[in-house]
């Protein structure tokens, strides 16, 4: 691995150049990056509709007071916008997919030929692409929130809450991109991972806390969900922000977030170096 | 010491048969019939620096799977092999960074971004010092004239500039060893010559040592003096090119241009016709009788000039693979 050959400045140095010409190569692409990032706002208005209309059903003459397990309509769609920031950094469109296609088409070569770390080369790869996406998507981000000001009836959370969710977006991140390096390099023993990414993105959609507040399933399905790493995608990074998990169940799920990252960061290296392995001794 | 020895190099890979129809399809769900290719066979070899050596041998041969072992992609099934006393399926950084591997058909360069970005990171990759950086892009840009290209974007280039720019990505860090996969393939005549020279000359000047697989004899005629043919996984000859005319053909194409007025007619008793074209004819004649046969010709026949050559390369090598191949 070049990090542990080179000295720590030149290897961030390397990482530093990477995350320039991928960022540079992100913007290469200006128009459908651009309609891209901005048509991922749509589902917003569908949303708010979709949850109006539940609402509605509940009590048809007071929408507005209505609550679902604690949740009235405007925790409702604050919550939504919230998950929606979430994903902005944990969900890696075409990460897995792209190193599939890595490995099947024989690019995978230019990683054992050249002085260079896979995972460490996509990991600032994404970093480059979030970047570029984030410089679109703030705009439309601070709009989107501003409009749907009210939503949040309790205000601004204090400054740690605010941290602790500023740590954990960043923490998803980190998951996310690991998480799904892992099911990509899956691809060294399986020619074709798509089936695996749906089944993934199928569990993702319920049990991220992407459609609905995990609270709102049944025990025991909220308790199992609980323990799955998937939960730190979305739903967790939005309940810390709506002050839900505090204190000491706050500290857990942080130390249980860094924890799958880390879980996940190793895995991902076992599975590089088993897959190239695999590589090496059957295919080429 | 040699800067590439390698001993009994051995390489076998499991494939599976895949039978044609839906029923075997079916079948192959549950049941799967392996079969082992064996694609290199106990190849041994040594190359010193500066030597420039060219694998020929038909597809499938083994020639781009030695490749892939002499540049690590690759475990041996057995053998040993060093390169510059490396191990290279090992995979050490350091030896990374003095080898290149370009493959005719792959892409180490991004393809929407100019080849000066992808350069850069290079640059960054092999930690190479910004002067020689410069100087180094500056010189290879120049060989090859691309330098009013440096600043479009890879999609944008044509197949032969693409490919000039694979060199210049593959040479920027001076590797002391380069390995060559068919780097003219798909390219037009003068695209194939403008490379042929920028290697011969890269070659000449800086000494290092490049193995080179190629199915354009005019490349390997060019390029190198030492020829190695691989076939069915093993080393058929290893010498000089003209030697392989001298060990697998065993005719001279003999060219007459016959006197004004004078037949072509029982010119046939002496050998072969290839071309009959009057006043000019060429004969294929067995190389032992060569003297004896155009002595008689010459007493029978009144003949303005003679030439004796060798068959074109093509043929002998295709005639070559051919009974290997039997």
């Amino acid at each position: 691995m070049p990090s542990q050959a080179l000295p720590p400045g030149q290897a961030w140095k390397t990482r530093w150049i990477i995350l320039k010409t991928a960022l540079a190569e992100r913007l290469a692409y200006r128009g459908d990056f651009a309609l891209g990032t901005l048509m991922r706002f749509l589902p917003i208005i569908t949303q708010i509709f979709l949850w109006w209309a539940v609402f509605q059903s509940l009590n048809p003459d007071a929408p507005q007071s209505a609550s679902i397990s604690g949740y009235s309509f405007h925790d409702m769609v604050a919550y939504y916008l919230l998950t929606m920031l979430g994903r902005a950094f944990s969900s890696m469109p075409g990460l897995s997919s792209n190193i599939a296609k890595t490995i099947r088409d024989g690019e995978i070569k230019r990683y054992l030929v050249q002085p260079i770390d896979l995972l460490s080369f996509l990991f600032w790869s994404r970093v480059a692409h979030k970047i570029a996406y984030y410089s679109v998507a703030t705009g439309p981000f601070i709009l989107v929130f501003f409009l749907c000001r009210n939503y949040f009836t309790e205000g601004w959370p204090s400054f740690s809450t605010l941290a602790c969710f500023c740590l954990s977006l960043l923490l998803s991140f980190s998951l996310g991109f690991y998480l799904e390096a892992c099911l990509g390099l899956i691809g060294f023993w399986m020619l074709e991972v798509s089936s695996l990414l749906f089944v993934y993105m199928l569990m993702q959609f319920f049990l991220s806390g992407h459609m609905f507040p995990l609270d709102l399933l049944p025990e025991p399905f909220e308790s199992l969900v609980n323990y799955l790493p998937i939960k730190y995608l979305a739903y967790f990074p939005a309940a810390v922000f709506l002050g839900k998990i505090q204190g000491a169940a706050l500290l857990y799920d942080m130390l249980m977030l860094v924890f799958w990252v880390a879980f996940f960061y190793a895995v991902s290296r076992w599975l590089t170096a088993k897959g190239l392995q695999r590589y090496s001794g059957f295919g080429g | 010491m040699s800067i590439i020895e390698i001993d009994q190099l051995t390489k076998s890979y499991r494939v599976y048969q895949k039978k044609e129809g839906l029923r075997e399809a079916i079948r192959g769900l549950f049941h799967r019939e392996y079969k082992t290719v064996d694609a290199v066979r106990g190849i041994s070899l040594r190359v010193e620096p500066g030597e420039f050596v060219a694998f020929l041998g038909p597809n499938g041969a083994g020639k781009t799977t030695t490749l892939k072992l002499l540049s690590g992609v690759i475990y041996p099934s057995s053998g040993s092999a060093t390169v510059m006393g490396f191990t290279p399926w090992l995979r050490d950084m350091e030896y990374r960074r003095r080898f290149a591997l370009v493959m005719g058909q792959k892409n180490q360069l991004w393809w929407d971004l100019p080849a000066q970005e992808s350069f850069r990171l290079h640059q960054q990759i092999y930690c190479i010092d910004p002067a020689s950086f410069k100087r180094t892009l500056d010189e290879l840009t120049d060989l090859l004239d691309v330098t009013r290209l440096l600043g479009r974007p890879v999609r944008e280039l044509s197949l032969g500039e693409r490919m000039k720019m694979e060199l210049i990505a593959a040479l920027l860090h001076s590797p002391d060893v380069l390995f060559l996969d068919e780097p003219t393939i798909g390219l037009d005549v003068v695209a194939q010559h403008n490379i042929q020279q920028f290697l011969k000359h890269y070659q000449e000047q800086r000494k290092i040592t490049i193995l080179l697989t190629s199915h354009y004899m005019k490349d390997v005629s060019a390029l190198c003096e030492r020829v190695v043919v691989i076939a069915q996984g093993i080393i058929q000859y290893d010498g000089s090119l003209s030697g392989i005319t001298d060990e697998f053909s065993g005719y001279k194409v003999v060219q007459l241009q016959l006197a004004l007025g004078q037949s072509h007619n029982g010119l046939e008793r002496f050998g072969e016709l290839i071309k009959t074209n009057p006043p000019r004819v060429s004969l294929k004649i067995p190389k032992q009788q060569v003297s004896k046969v155009l002595a008689e010709i010459l007493n029978t026949y009144s003949v303005d000039d003679v030439a004796v050559e060798d068959p074109p390369l093509e043929e002998v090598i295709a005639k070559m693979f051919h009974s290997m191949a039997n």
